[in-house]
């Protein structure tokens, strides 16, 4: 059992969760996850560890409430239990001092981008970071992200905060700036955003990296369930990944292989408004 | 006293047949196939047993279990006896009663078996074995051990580190199991179904473990939360049962599409997060009409049986040799021939095919024929030209086969592979790091339970061995 110290709001379906596990905090790296099962009969999903503090045995996460399993576990109080965390999983990101980084990070992307923003700020990367997100509401992470970067950047598609547009914006000014042209990318969000940001920089050859979120039961390698298409290899993002380079990634087999359980009606309606929005945001 | 009845009147005794919930009724729900003998047919079948002085049964038993013996003493209706003689070689009876392919060890060499047919030495096995966990009062009683003030870690909590952890407890050891998911008993819980081995027989030895002082802790990847050098450190010595979880991959075109499992996801989802099984169950599966499982092994035999009894109306084997060549427990797969399971024989997938939505649809085929026996000793099925055909189908599991997972081993750079990336190990679980030993899948590829438990008890010895030399 796993004790949830806190439980905060950030915006609107958005909490940061701490939680006692300190094995877990000890051995975490950037980049990893852990697996979470809230109670018997619950699904097993993936989260990013956001932060760990070592020292006091906790981790954090940030969830996003989409389904009824993030909803259940950020309706349970400080105070309660998880009955599950796994981990430290996935491959730690390959941080190095690229020199300039652009950072992008859609919905709940940011919070598995911050613990991206962090370490390459540790490695002495300049960075430049954008943030997009509905409206002002939707937007997380600024206060923590803000003094790791920069230059922070924030868009959103009704003009409420920043940018008014989508995260693609700012990006394509950034490589049009040869001032400005950064060495390396990481891009964290929804697929279309994730494609939409690989087929900007491909022209230049930019290296970009994104962090890649398909279904997962087990998170060690062992059902084959998260696997994606990169080059012509068959990868588990759990274990190869989750991040990956983007140039490589067959983002449409992603995307497809998200909605294998969408069979259920209003999940389907609200799925389908989403997608009409990261459509637009793809074709920008 | 058995030695009262002739061996010709033992001879004149028919084997047994396994009581079995009808098929109609069982291809519908999750419940064990087979009932048990009762206390009489127990009885009956335990007086075919000739006694042989020269024990023929017991050279096909990986293990050794002492059989005259314990069959002897269950003749003798002295069921605390057989049940101690059981337990003095097999940790996992009710396991190994059920799972075995006794028809290829213990049964294959009974000397019944040459005319006629063999003692039904599993049948028998799982009766003792059964009888024991209802009757824990009636049991001989161990006396505990001291205590040696070692301790050893265990990683995995499969057959192979459940034995390990038994034996290990009972000399005296202080033993922690480490175990990657959030529950016990490795493949016997997320790939077995229950209708095989119900939970409850899991739930129970782990019990046993725990009246004997071994702590459980799951949901501790080793490797990842912590590694093999942090546990030798921490402990006097570590037995690796990690077992041999990587699935492989058809690597075909279509893999990739909605509706297409490997079969430790599909096993998994139903198994252990009890998918289409309650009610209250949130982690989905997917479910067709028409499902087709690639591959002839105990593996393909429970997915499509499982397939079957979420609702499939066509429920498909597809082998590329023929029903003689394969590996599955011969009892499997005459269940699921009566559970309606069709068999599509000599026959090779080419691609999984989908609709325009990137659904699975259907699998693309073609017929084999069987030539001379490879280097395996089976015979090599090879293409039929334009023998091209197309099954349809909305659910495709792969059960092709699993290898050595290298989360574990991939953080313990000093730890000895082989070119497959299994775990180099001697007879006795020795690795190349001293204090380290290995058993089970991880050593051996997917082999069985009764070889993994093997594994644990003579790894167990060896520790001991060590522990008491250290
Ligand atoms: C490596 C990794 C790290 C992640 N980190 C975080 C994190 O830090 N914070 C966070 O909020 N979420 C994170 N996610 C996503 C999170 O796991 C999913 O949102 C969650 O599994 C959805 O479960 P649910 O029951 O609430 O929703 P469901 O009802 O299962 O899903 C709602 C809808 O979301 C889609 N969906 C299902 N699984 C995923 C998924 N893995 N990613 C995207 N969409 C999905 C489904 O198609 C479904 O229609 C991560 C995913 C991965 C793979
Ligand atoms: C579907 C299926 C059906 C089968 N049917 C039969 C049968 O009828 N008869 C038979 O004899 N055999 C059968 N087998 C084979 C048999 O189950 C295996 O040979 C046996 O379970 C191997 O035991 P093990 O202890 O080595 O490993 P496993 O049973 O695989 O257990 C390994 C355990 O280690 C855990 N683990 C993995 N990595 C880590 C890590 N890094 N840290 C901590 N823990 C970890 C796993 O989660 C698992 O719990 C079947 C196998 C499958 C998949
Ligand atoms: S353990 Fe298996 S092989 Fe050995 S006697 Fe029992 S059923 Fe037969
Ligand atoms: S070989 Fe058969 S008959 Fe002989 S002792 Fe073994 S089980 Fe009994
Ligand atoms: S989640 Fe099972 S292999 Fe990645």
């Amino acid at each position: 059992m796993f004790e949830i110290i806190s439980n905060d709001i950030l915006a609107e379906n958005l909490h940061k969760l701490v939680v006692s596990a300190p094995r877990i905090a000890r051995a975490r790296k950037a980049g990893q996850f852990v697996m979470v099962r809230l109670a018997e009969g619950e699904e097993r999903i993936p989260l990013t560890i956001g932060d760990a503090d070592a020292a006091a045995g906790t981790i954090s996460l940030f969830i996003q409430a989409i389904g009824a399993s993030t909803r259940r576990i950020v309706d349970t109080p400080a105070g309660g239990f998880i009955r599950d965390v796994a981990g430290p999983l996935g491959k730690e990101t390959h941080i190095a001092n690229w020199g300039r980084v652009v950072c992008v990070g859609g919905g709940v992307g940011t919070a598995v981008l911050f613990p991206l923003v962090k370490a390459l700020a540790e490695a002495g990367n300049q960075i430049t970071t954008i943030i997009g997100g509905r409206s002002s509401r939707y937007i997380i992470l600024a206060d923590e992200l803000t003094p790791l970067s920069e230059t922070f950047l924030v868009t959103t598609e009704d003009g409420s905060l920043g940018y008014k547009g989508f995260v693609t914006g700012p990006l394509s000014e950034i490589l049009a700036d040869p001032e400005r042209i950064p060495q390396a990318v990481f891009a964290v969000g929804p697929v279309p955003m994730m494609r939409a940001v690989a087929e900007m920089t491909r022209p230049q050859g930019i290296e970009t990296i994104v962090s890649l979120n398909p279904i997962m039961i087990d998170g060690t390698g062992m059902c084959g369930g998260c696997r994606v298409q990169i080059g012509t290899e068959t990868k588990f993002a759990c274990v190869d990944g989750p991040e990956f380079d983007a140039h490589l990634v067959d983002f449409d087999g992603l995307g497809d292989r998200l909605t294998s359980y969408r069979q259920n009606e209003a999940e389907a309606v609200r799925h389908a408004a989403e997608d009409c929005k990261l459509a637009k945001e793809a074709a920008l | 006293m058995t030695n009262k009845i002739s061996a010709k009147d033992r001879m004149a005794i028919e084997r047994t047949a396994m009581p079995e919930l009808p098929a109609e009724v069982r291809s519908r729900n999750f419940e064990e196939v087979n009932l048990g003998l009762s206390y009489q047919q127990a009885l009956d079948e335990a007086r075919r047993c000739l006694q042989c002085k020269n024990r023929a049964c017991v050279a096909g038993c990986p293990v050794g279990v002492s059989i005259p013996e314990f069959i002897d003493a269950l003749a003798s209706e002295d069921l605390p006896r057989a049940a101690q003689v059981l337990r003095g070689d097999n940790a996992l009876p009710a396991v190994c009663g059920r799972v075995c392919p006794q028809e290829t060890q213990c049964e294959a060499l009974c000397v019944r078996g040459v005319k006629g047919e063999s003692v039904a030495i599993g049948y028998l096995e799982r009766y003792v074995a059964d009888w024991a966990m209802r009757h824990p009062d009636l049991l001989l009683t161990e006396a505990a051990p001291a205590a040696t003030g070692k301790s050893v870690a265990v990683v995995g909590c499969g057959p192979a580190g459940l034995t390990a952890a038994g034996e290990l407890a009972r000399k005296g050891h202080k033993v922690t199991i480490f175990e990657a998911l959030h529950d016990t008993g490795g493949v016997l819980r997320y790939g077995i179904p229950e209708f095989r081995l119900p939970k409850e027989i899991i739930d129970r030895e782990v019990a046993v473990l725990s009246r004997l002082g071994v702590a459980i802790e799951c949901n501790v990847i080793i490797g990842k939360t912590l590694t093999i050098s942090e546990l030798s450190s921490e402990f006097d010595a570590v037995f690796i049962a990690n077992g041999a979880g990587l699935p492989t991959m058809l690597n075909i075109p279509g893999e990739n599409l909605k509706g297409v499992y490997a079969a430790n996801e599909f096993l998994t989802r139903v198994n252990l997060m009890e998918a289409g099984r309650r009610e209250d169950c949130n982690t989905p599966i997917i479910k067709s009409r028409e499902v087709a499982v690639i591959g002839g092994g105990n593996t393909a035999m429970d997915c499509v049986r499982t397939a079957r009894r979420l609702g499939a109306e066509r429920a498909m084997i597809v082998y590329r040799r023929s029903e003689a060549e394969m590996p599955a427990r011969v009892e499997e797969i005459k269940h699921a021939k009566e559970e309606g399971v069709e068999f599509v024989m000599l026959t090779a997938p080419l691609a999984i095919i989908g609709n325009d939505q990137r659904w699975v649809s259907g699998l693309r085929c073609q017929r084999m024929e069987l030539g001379p026996p490879d280097e395996s000793g089976r015979r090599k099925p090879s293409p039929v030209p334009g023998s091209e055909f197309e099954l349809s189908a909305g659910v495709v599991i792969n059960a092709v086969g699993t290898s050595a997972n290298p989360l574990l081993t991939a953080t313990a750079p000093d730890l000895a592979l082989n070119k497959w990336g299994n775990i180099v190990a001697s007879e006795t679980g020795e690795t190349s790091i001293p204090g380290v030993f290995a058993g089970g899948d991880i050593v051996r590829g997917g082999a069985t339970v009764i070889l993994a438990m093997g594994d644990g008890k003579s790894a167990a010895a060896a520790i001991d061995e060590y522990l008491k030399r250290k």
